[in-house]
């Protein structure tokens, strides 16, 4: 591991613990249309991996392809970033961290690449409970491509050209927490207050952990009668709580209301604090998370916040009893078991 | 009738149902005949079923080192009534049919030209077994035992065997032993022993090894160093991650923690096993993947991408028959071109083509340097004939000198000496550029990998001129892969005749044996083992330097020569396609009587022959 710190710091930009300005967490310059809901999210990942003090060289970023799998090149350049192929994001991911358990994986994808192309690898990497952040940038259509419906457009939404919905959505949220999902979350791309501390945790939580976060289009889906559009979402928003993350070691200073407040203690220390709203709702408990989903969307509202975390979540690695080296790191010596071994080997072929 | 007398040198078929444990008795067999120093060459010949159909285990014993299959059958073991009218049709004029005759034999199925050997098979376990999986498993260890005698395979082999199989089972040997005595005495007592065709102790097997080469590719990956293997189950390939997690699980654990240094994933499908590899190799551990033509043709989009944004990425192929499902559990090798060109746009893959298990060994480890050395994918081209079939082979060796080649990787040292890093800038020019792993510097060295053109410094570019001129790089990259695979065998010193053959993998034994026969009969003849694609000079030469050159492979559209023809500067009319496309082996008597057919009917027009290295423009 390297700590050098970098050379050049403007003076009058704040830095975090490492030494490090919000500069050095930035992308280059989005190409995304003007008010596209994915740029807030990639500003709320660099502010999270900013104010954890996560070293930026310590991230790999990867994607999928689409509008929203283009924005890793747009926040932590000095992350290595892996733009790869349509829907397949999670196996290019699962292997990376493979190779290497120490670095924080963000995976960035869309509702297309994620519910319609990439919907096989999507179940498999939530089974394998592989550590990292998956965030989906949610806008109900295929935005690259011009704005066709996507799997998660509601029933009943109408896209810019006037075509209504006719198939039924599906709900990654629910379809992960289904799965065995051990962190799921959602949440509004023009809400970093939620969102911001839910990536926090989603990092710090070790094993796979989903953010929905619903991004408007506002090329091809922020019309009305589009239930992705901004001014919809707004109005039909309904959290689970308030969430807050103390990061590990950090003393927690906000005073909570009693009764209604919870709190959840993650892997490493930190702390998520919830100011509970949404009610009989408990975030360790599976099921209570799947009833919400459910009772939200029988009312037509879309529920945010944290939805599910499985304290108790134990990461790929660790369910297959890899070492704790990084792979990648590991040489000759420890991989090569030598000649006199193989000869060894020849003789039971003989 | 002539009855077939032969020592030595004979081709013996079992007939089996399939899932009734007797793989284990007739590898037995082989294995017997391998102790007693004479080379043989087995071969699985089974159903895409589990249990209940007719299966078959071909095994040509042959002092002389001849191992490529050979048609016609000298001695059936039929314990199959299923599949008995084929079977006796198939045994040769003079040939033995060995059967269970605890049912009399229906007398249309009696040939005047072969010799009915019955052992009461069924009656014996009956007599002897109360458990009828018991009854079922030693029914093939009695022939086993039958057959000692019957040919004179020395008992005390097959007794050394059984104490070999069931180390730390040894509750399991006497009982063993006792039903290939029961099968030995049934033999003696009613048969005069042996039979015309019998085994002779030689000494011509030297230290070779018998394995199979899925097992060999699986080790290759060990020795070379793989960390994560990712896979999706496929006939014929699958045994090579079981080989990989065998010994891994032997041999890579780390002794502190018991954990292990290596990971291994079965993914939901190709796609996702391809991705893993490609996702691992980014990030600097060695990773794999195993699979057909079926995963092939799924993982090609990933293939694009990997020879594209310049990944290195090791895939081992085993091939079966195609298209499509084609028949799944017989081999071919046909997906030459699929693979050397596997995705859209212009890409192609560096092929290496074992023939053995030393080779499925040493290819294998070769290819995580060359992907590596290359950052490009690499596929070894085995398939079901070699991988899944034991082959007679020189042992495994490593040398415990060499390192990794892991390619052109900066630290962060080297990054810190560096003004401006670029990931696709061609420092050497040889098309090889340098690569970071993720983490390595804080400011320096990271980089966005694509699939999209970019620019030397990974930036994304519609630019044309930029597209362009990665493109040449990667031209040139791989005129740079053309020295550094494998070069081809060269089966003569000098080149003698006008007249060549070219062959591949498991063409191997049988061409050779087929050269040996048209030599025998007094035609000159040159030949050539092609190891790896890019063709190198030594290829291109040999193409050059004969008038007629026949290409011998096992599909049915000529592939290696289409991609020949492709790929060097030569005439498509001197390549003569020598082809065999039913799903088994090629055999020698085939190759040599395509060759001998077209010699004679000579439509081919010679070409004047050229200068060397004069067609290359
Ligand atoms: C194999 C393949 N098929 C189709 C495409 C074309 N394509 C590019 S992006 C995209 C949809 C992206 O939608 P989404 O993931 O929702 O991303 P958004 O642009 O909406 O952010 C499609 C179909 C492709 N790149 N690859
Ligand atoms: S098309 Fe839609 S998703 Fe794509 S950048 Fe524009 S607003 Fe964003
Ligand atoms: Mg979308």
């Amino acid at each position: 591991m390297s700590y050098i710190k970098p050379s050049f710091r403007h003076p009058d930009l704040p830095s975090n613990d490492l030494g490090y300005t919000k500069k050095d967490y930035e992308g280059v310059l989005s190409t995304l249309c003007a008010g596209c809901g994915h740029d807030s999210i990639s500003s709320a990942i660099l502010q999270s991996c900013f104010e954890m003090s996560i070293e930026p060289h310590k991230i790999a970023k990867i994607s999928g392809i689409g509008c929203s799998s283009k924005t890793p090149t747009y926040f932590l350049g000095n992350s290595h970033g892996f733009n790869s192929v349509h829907g397949r994001m999670p196996s290019v991911a699962t292997g990376a961290n493979l190779a290497n358990r120490e670095l924080t994986y963000i995976g960035v994808s869309g509702d297309g690449d994620t519910a319609s192309i990439g919907m096989g690898q999507f179940a498999h990497v939530v089974r394998r409970n592989l550590n990292m952040v998956y965030i989906v940038m949610n806008n109900g259509c295929y935005g690259l491509t011009k704005g066709q419906d996507s799997a998660t457009a509601d029933i009943g939404s109408k896209s810019k050209a006037g075509s209504v919905n006719i198939y039924e959505p599906i709900d990654l949220a629910s379809l992960a927490l289904e799965l065995g999902a051990s962190f799921v979350g959602r949440s509004f791309s023009g809400d970093k207050h939620q969102l911001i501390p839910l990536i926090k945790a989603a990092i710090s939580h070790p094993g796979f952990a989903l953010i929905d976060v619903v991004s408007p289009c506002v090329t091809f889906n922020n019309n009305a009668g589009s239930t992705k559009a901004y001014d919809y979402v707004r109005d039909h928003l309904d959290a689970t709580s308030t969430v807050d993350f103390v990061p590990m070691k950090k003393e927690i200073v906000t005073s909570y209301q009693d009764g209604s407040s919870k709190e959840v203690t993650m892997h490493d220390g930190s702390v998520i604090h919830l100011q509970k709203l949404a009610e009989g709702w408990d975030p360790l408990d599976r099921e209570s998370a799947l009833n919400a989903l459910h009772t939200a969307r029988n009312k037509g509202e879309i529920l945010t916040g944290l939805l599910y975390m499985d304290a108790e979540s134990q990461g790929l690695h660790d369910m297959i009893e890899t070492v704790n080296k990084p792979l990648n790191s590991l040489a000759e010596k420890e991989l090569c078991p030598g000649n006199q071994a193989l000869q060894n080997i020849n003789e039971s072929f003989r | 009738m002539q009855k077939i007398t032969a020592v030595n040198d004979f081709v013996i078929r079992f007939a089996n149902v399939n899932g009734t444990g007797s793989a284990s008795a007739n590898n037995m067999f082989a294995k017997a005949v391998f102790r007693m120093g004479i080379p043989c060459a087995p071969k699985n010949i089974f159903p895409s079923n589990i249990q209940g159909l007719p299966t078959w285990y071909e095994v040509r014993v042959n002092e002389k080192g001849y191992l490529g299959r050979r048609a016609g059958i000298d001695i059936m073991v039929c314990v199959n009534p299923q599949s008995m009218v084929k079977d006796v049709a198939e045994v040769v004029a003079g040939g033995y049919f060995v059967y269970d005759n605890t049912k009399a034999i229906d007398p249309s199925l009696l040939r005047k030209d072969v010799t009915y050997i019955g052992i009461p098979l069924t009656e014996m376990c009956l007599r002897e077994y109360t458990d009828s999986r018991q009854r079922q498993l030693f029914k093939n260890v009695i022939y086993v035992g039958a057959l000692a005698a019957l040919i004179d395979i020395e008992f005390c082999v097959l007794k050394d065997l059984v104490s070999d199989q069931f180390k730390g089972k040894e509750k399991l040997i006497a009982p063993n032993i006792h039903a290939l005595e029961m099968g030995y005495q049934s033999a003696k007592e009613n048969y005069n022993c042996p039979i015309g065709i019998r085994v002779e102790r030689r000494d011509n097997v030297g230290d070779s090894i018998l394995l199979d080469g899925n097992a060999a590719c699986g080790l290759g990956a060990v020795y070379a160093g793989a960390s994560v293997a990712a896979w999706y189950p496929i006939t014929p390939s699958t045994s090579v991650v079981d080989a990989f997690a065998k010994y891994a699980n032997r041999l890579r654990i780390d002794p502190g923690t018991g954990k292990k240094n290596f990971a291994i994933v079965q993914s939901e499908d190709e796609l996702s096993a391809i991705g893993m590899v490609i996702g691992a190799n980014w990030n600097g551990a060695r990773s794999f993947t195993a699979t057909s033509g079926p995963g092939v043709s799924l993982m090609s989009e990933f293939l694009g991408l990997a020879y594209f944004a310049e990944i290195p990425t090791v895939l081992i192929n085993v091939q079966r028959s195609g298209p499509s499902t084609g028949m799944p559990t017989r081999s071919q090798q046909s997906d030459i071109v699929s693979s050397a060109y596997a995705s859209h746009g212009d890409t192609k893959h560096v092929l290496l083509f074992p023939a053995t298990p030393l080779e499925c060994f040493e290819l294998t480890a070769d290819a995580f340097d060359l992907a590596e050395r290359l950052q490009t994918p690499v596929i070894v081209m085995s398939d079901l004939e070699l991988g899944m079939n034991d082959n007679m082979s020189s042992p495994l060796k490593w040398d415990d000198e060499r390192c990794y080649d892991r390619g052109k990787v900066l630290s962060a040292k080297d990054l810190d000496k560096m003004e401006r890093f670029g990931r696709y800038l061609d420092v050497d020019g040889d098309g090889i550029c340098y690569r970071t792993y993720p983490g390595t510097h804080p400011t320096k060295g990271a980089f966005f990998t694509r699939g999209t053109s970019r620019d030397e410094y990974a930036v994304y570019t519609e630019d044309g001129d930029e597209y362009v001129k990665n493109m040449e790089r990667l031209v040139l990259k791989w005129e740079t892969t053309k020295d550094l695979v494998a070069p081809p065998e060269l089966y003569q010193r000098k080149n003698g005749s006008d007249i060549g053959v070219i062959f591949f993998g498991t063409s191997t034994h049988a061409s050779l044996e087929a050269i040996d026969m048209l030599v025998e009969e007094g035609m000159k003849i040159d030949a050539l083992r092609i190891k790896a694609f890019p063709f190198n000079s030594e290829v291109e030469d040999f193409l050059v330097k004969h008038d007629t050159v026949y290409i011998v492979e096992q599909n049915r559209d000529a592939q290696l020569r289409s991609l020949l023809v492709n790929e060097c500067e030569v005439s498509p009319q001197k390549l003569v396609p020598v082809l065999n496309m039913d799903g088994m082996p090629i055999t020698a008597m085939n190759i040599k009587g395509q060759i001998r057919k077209n010699q004679s009917t000579d439509d081919v027009i010679p070409l004047r022959k050229k200068e060397r290295g004069a067609s290359i423009k």
